[in-house]
């Protein structure tokens, strides 16, 4: 009988570190949908004052002229130059849902890295799309890639 | 007592907005001359359209037409207005009696191939909507003195320059008839009922004048 305590304790030790890891874990998920949240609220508040005056308040674009932000497939292929898009502009044709765009955007340079990352998870977890979440450090390393292919190596 | 002024104001808009017999004010400075009034005209134009034609104001000697400053690469306002012209264009589509007119304030970058591109990407007709180029500073003389809107050039504003997102409605005789906020869905609305108030007032007018 009395041999029998320590291994309950044991069994009962277990246990309970088992919980808590769950727990941490658990929370460490909640924090990062969290963050993901508040990313996408901040998106659309940017999105709106930025963006919205050519891409309309529900991604669709206009006619020819401004493509839409509905082709998931467009995103997630491109999504290492999207932030370089937004910085910089883009001024080249694309193809999106099957349609020829090529009017050009012009950048906006004074939008932060934090910015860009909070409009970029905005847009890829509205219209219809559902990605990750953009950090702060995935879209400074992008804008970096892209300054450097403008300045040259 | 301003609220007594603002019913009466009400009443007055009321007043000119029933009825069936509606018509639209002339509207823009105007002087007195001996016993009669003389209205603000549209000064004399020529500028190039998006298909390399001129555009001046024997373009628009029998019809109405809906005036608007633009640029391409515009961010802010310009695609709100160029998304409610569009609005208005499909409702008088085909219609010989109105036209419109797009003047950039961007000659520098708008050349006639990027108005061409642009006009096609928008999906209008070259005859009835026409995009025209000019020197810069006729083209703002122009928006300043005749159709009362503001152009400039700002490098801090979104794309480089601030201008009114006005649309105004002009008549055969070059009278300004009519001016609606391009950036606000109800005051286009005001502008698509007026349209028509115009085209027959200019109906009757030319029947008058083939039965004289």
């Amino acid at each position: 009988m009395m041999r029998r305590i320590p291994a309950l304790l044991a069994t009962l030790v277990i246990i309970a570190a088992g919980l808590s890891a769950a727990g941490l874990l658990g929370s460490c998920q909640n924090e990062q949908e969290l963050l993901k949240k508040k990313y996408i609220a901040e998106g659309m508040v940017l999105y709106r004052s930025q963006c919205q005056n050519c891409h309309q308040i529900d991604g669709t674009g206009f006619e020819k002229l401004i493509p839409p932000l509905t082709d998931t497939l467009y995103l997630r292929q491109n999504r290492d130059r999207l932030a370089c898009i937004i910085r910089y502009g883009m001024d080249e044709p694309i193809v999106i849902h099957g349609q020829l765009y090529d009017q050009p955007m012009i950048g906006n340079q004074r939008l932060t890295a934090m910015e860009i990352a909070e409009i970029l998870t905005y847009i890829t977890n509205a219209f219809g799309n559902k990605q990750e979440m953009f950090t702060i450090e995935e879209v400074q390393r992008a804008l970096d890639r892209c300054r450097q292919e403008q300045t040259g190596p | 007592m301003k609220q007594v002024i603002a019913l009466l104001g009400i009443g007055l808009l009321v007043g000119c907005s029933g009825g069936k017999d509606r018509t639209l004010p002339i509207l823009g400075r105007q002087e007195i001359q001996g016993s009669d009034t003389v209205y603000q005209q549209i000064a004399d134009f020529r500028f190039m359209n998006q298909d390399s034609v001129w555009v001046t104001n024997q373009t628009f000697s029998n019809k109405a037409y809906v005036a608007d400053f633009f640029f391409t690469s515009c961010p802010s306002i310009c695609p709100i207005m160029k998304k409610q012209m569009l609005r208005v264009y499909k409702a008088f589509e085909g219609n010989p009696g109105i036209s419109f007119l797009s003047h950039t304030i961007d000659p520098r970058h708008d050349s006639v191939p990027v108005l061409k591109k642009y006009a096609a990407d928008l999906g209008v007709s070259s005859e009835q909507w026409h995009f025209v180029t000019g020197p810069r500073e006729t083209v703002y003389a122009l928006a300043e003195n005749s159709y009362m809107v503001a152009a400039l050039e700002d490098e801090n504003a979104p794309g480089g320059f601030i201008h009114g997102g006005h649309f105004i409605l002009v008549d055969e005789n070059r009278h300004i008839r009519g001016i609606y906020d391009g950036t606000e869905e109800a005051s286009v609305n005001q502008l698509i009922r007026d349209i028509p108030v115009l085209l027959k007032e200019s109906e009757a007018a030319g029947n008058s004048k083939t039965s004289e």
